[in-house]
């Protein structure tokens, strides 16, 4: 369970969340809708620890421990997982290498058996097959010269081999073509489940409709604006951010 | 104790600040500090020398007499000059030179916990993966192994004193004949004062069984060390010899002048690996190795290939430009580079490949990285000349950077007298971006550890030259040497 309280993050002095409340339960999918600026990426990046931000207010637990009290690579093996808007590259580190250390450095915070050469193969290829992804592009530098699809696919591998309990999509659907927005959602689909709890984040409706959400939040200037269920998503394909833009206008 | 390579390192790694610091205390045979022609008559005479040698000795020094140290290094941020030539002193040897050990178990055994305390005690060295070591005390070796099982193959491998004695018609003829006795200011002195080093030969078409391997430590107080290196692989043979160092602590600087000579018959092989690991100097520039090397090949028959790799993590000041001369037809010669400075470390380093016969090429990696207040300067020389006709370079230089303190610089000198020649060079300079960092941390990678991945991945094709276990160590290393770098 993902709780997130009062929240509020600036960037050089500058507030871009202004008191978020959010709660996800496990088992359940949360989407966070809004226009551009809305400070969708920024919620992600302070949930991951990014030190751009600075926190100034408000808590963040899951599963009860308080991810502001650990580093980034803390809150992962914690169990936190975000899946990144623009994946970066990391040239002459083969995803393979760079995926088992990942899986060993949590596996070792968490107090786990490292996983052998044998186990974490058998594992690779089990989950490859979940994202359908090829599993030669594991033997290339992470991220080197893959597709925007490839890319995004392997962001949803990675999740998958590292389990964790809350995931975040930033923008995952962002340039992807149809049928890789397809694939990518299978796998989200597949990972949902009683001890997970995900938040989507998209500008578009369309995501959600492969990913069909529990609870669709708006996000205006730092704030969630409006709760609703799955057809909140629909209502603002159809009439764009701008009325509750306006609406919200004056707090801003 | 373990034959693990991985389980060792890890050990060496667990040790505080610099890892491989201290002193073993044995009592040493040294000349008081200062040089003169009686200084170098003493060196001589205690290695009982042939005549000729002393006068190549003498020569050489009178010649660096003359000769004025080098200003032309870019160390922008570490003034490191004028060097008291007469503060150092020029001989130490351990005791047991005079009744030199038979075998490991004559050995002094406080040498032997002095290579357990660095991880690689000499039995286990020599049982893992069938390495024969000539370990370098010092100025004199204290111990061989594997001996016989090269003599089978007719491959002489010993200490350079030894090879005097008894292989002195090998010498003559090689020793100065790729790095003339007055090549350079620290090439001069070398050659002067050097008290040991190691000698290798591969007769004709014989493929050295294994992977010879050097390992080098300064010791005795204040005491420069001069290293020569002689390998002559003849026709068609091959050797890939290994060079490791690490020293104890000091405040002091050490001067560090090495001379390596290879030389390469008609379609032989030299691959040289080098792991440099000297005491590098405390945050503050206090301390730390000044290591003026001279390194240098000569591919002198066709077909012959001469590879210099090294992994440069050490020294306060490290002046260094492994070379290949392409005299043969169709010979090739590579170097490939990682120089890691970190603190106040200056690094000025590269290579000079010299193109004089036909079709022949050469190939250039060299990886700097720049920690802290580390400077890396990446100095390389291509030349092509006017009979090296279809003559081939590819140069490919990279830098990284960690850090708003840190420098790198690159110097490349490329001179063309043949239109038949082809030159590529391609350069780049990153910062070790927050966003491969955070991206890392996000899957649960510590920062440390993301470092030295991102780190290690850039240094990959550098790395994938060197032979199996020194690649684990090289790896490590870096990995050690940039420890706390990443606030």
């Amino acid at each position: 369970m993902l709780e997130i309280k009062n929240l509020h993050a600036s960037i050089d002095d500058t507030p871009i969340l202004r008191g978020i409340d959010l709660t996800i339960d496990n088992g359940q999918v949360h989407s966070l809708m809004g226009p551009n600026g809305s400070g969708k990426s920024t919620l992600a990046k302070v949930l991951a620890g990014d030190e751009a931000y600075e926190v100034t207010e408000g808590s963040i637990l899951l599963d009860g421990v308080d991810l502001l009290e650990l580093d980034p690579h803390e809150r992962s093996a914690a169990g936190l997982f975000m899946a990144f808007q623009y994946p970066v590259e990391i040239p002459g580190v083969t995803m393979k290498y760079f995926l088992r250390t990942a899986i060993n450095s949590v596996r070792k915070y968490r107090e786990q058996p490292e996983l052998d050469a044998y186990e974490f193969l058998s594992l690779v290829k089990e989950r490859a097959a979940m994202v359908e992804l090829d599993t030669d592009l594991l033997d290339r530098p992470v991220n080197g010269g893959f597709s925007g699809g490839e890319k995004k696919r392997a962001e949803i591998f990675q999740m998958a081999m590292l389990e964790p309990t809350a995931c975040i999509l930033d923008e995952t659907d962002s340039g992807l073509d149809i049928d890789a927005l397809r694939i990518v959602a299978d796998g989200v689909n597949k990972m949902r489940g009683d001890n997970r709890s995900f938040l989507v984040i998209t500008h578009y409706q369309r995501l959600l409709s492969y990913i069909v959400p529990d609870v669709v939040h708006v996000l205006v200037d730092g704030r969630i604006v409006r709760t609703g269920g799955k057809d909140l998503a629909l209502e603002l394909e159809e009439h764009g951010y701008a009325p509750i833009e306006s609406e919200h206008a004056v707090d801003a | 104790m373990t034959n693990d390579p991985n389980a060792m390192l890890d050990q060496w790694a667990e040790q505080p600040d610099y890892k491989w610091g201290f002193v073993t205390d044995i009592e040493a045979d040294t000349v008081a500090p200062g040089l003169d022609e009686s200084v170098i008559r003493f060196i001589s005479a205690k290695k009982d020398e042939p005549e000729w040698l002393l006068e190549w000795r003498l020569d050489a020094y009178r010649k660096w007499l003359t000769m004025e140290a080098p200003e032309w290094p870019h160390f922008p941020d570490r003034p490191w000059g004028p060097i008291d030539y007469q503060a150092i002193s020029y001989f130490s040897a351990p005791k047991s030179d005079e009744d030199r050990p038979k075998s490991l178990d004559e050995v002094d055994p406080k040498l032997l916990e002095t290579y357990e305390k660095l991880g690689i005690p000499l039995e286990e060295r020599a049982a893992l993966a069938g390495v024969a070591v000539d370990a370098v005390f010092d100025s004199v070796s204290v111990a061989t192994t594997f001996r016989d099982k090269l003599k089978e193959h007719g491959v002489i491998f010993c200490s350079f004193s030894e090879a005097v004695q008894e292989h002195p018609e090998l010498i003559k003829k090689y020793l100065g004949s790729v790095v003339p006795a007055t090549d350079n200011y620290f090439a001069a002195l070398n050659s002067a004062v050097f008290t040991d080093g190691s000698f290798v030969y591969i007769p004709k078409g014989v493929r050295c069984p294994m992977e010879l391997s050097t390992y080098f430590r300064i010791n005795a107080l204040n005491t420069g060390q001069f290293e020569r290196t002689l390998i002559v692989a003849d026709d068609a043979a091959y050797v890939s010899y290994l060079e490791g160092c690490t020293a104890p602590m000091r405040d002091e600087n050490q001067l560090h002048a090495a001379v390596v000579e290879l030389v390469a018959m008609e379609d032989a092989e030299i691959k040289y690996s080098t792991i440099q690991n000297w005491y590098p100097g405390d945050e503050n520039g206090k301390g730390g190795i000044f290591n003026f090397v001279t390194k240098r090949g000569i591919c002198e028959g066709d077909r012959s290939h001469i590879s210099w790799t090294q992994v440069e993590t050490g020294s306060a000041i490290t002046w260094k430009y492994p070379s290949c001369i392409l005299k043969g037809d169709d010979s090739i010669g590579e170097f490939y580079s990682v120089a890691l400075t970190n603190m106040r470390q200056q690094a000025d380093t590269g290579t000079k490949m010299i193109h004089l016969g036909k079709n022949t090429r050469s190939n250039i990696v060299s990886k700097g990285i720049s920690a802290g207040h580390g400077h890396n300067t990446y100095r390389g020389l291509v030349n092509i000349r006017r009979n090296a006709t279809d003559a081939r370079n590819y140069t490919q230089c990279d830098s990284m950077l960690m850090g708003e303190e840190c420098g790198a610089h690159t110097f490349p000198v490329i001179e063309v007298a043949n239109d038949t020649g082809h030159i590529e060079h391609e350069a780049s300079t990153t910062k070790i971006g927050e966003d491969q960092i955070f991206y890392c941390n996000q899957r649960g990678i510590s920062p440390e550890d993301a470092v030295s991945m991102i780190v290690n991945g850039f240094c990959r094709e550098v790395l994938a030259e060197l032979p199996m276990e020194f690649a684990v160590e090289a790896r490590k290393l870096l990995e050690v040497s940039l420890e706390d770098s990443v606030g």
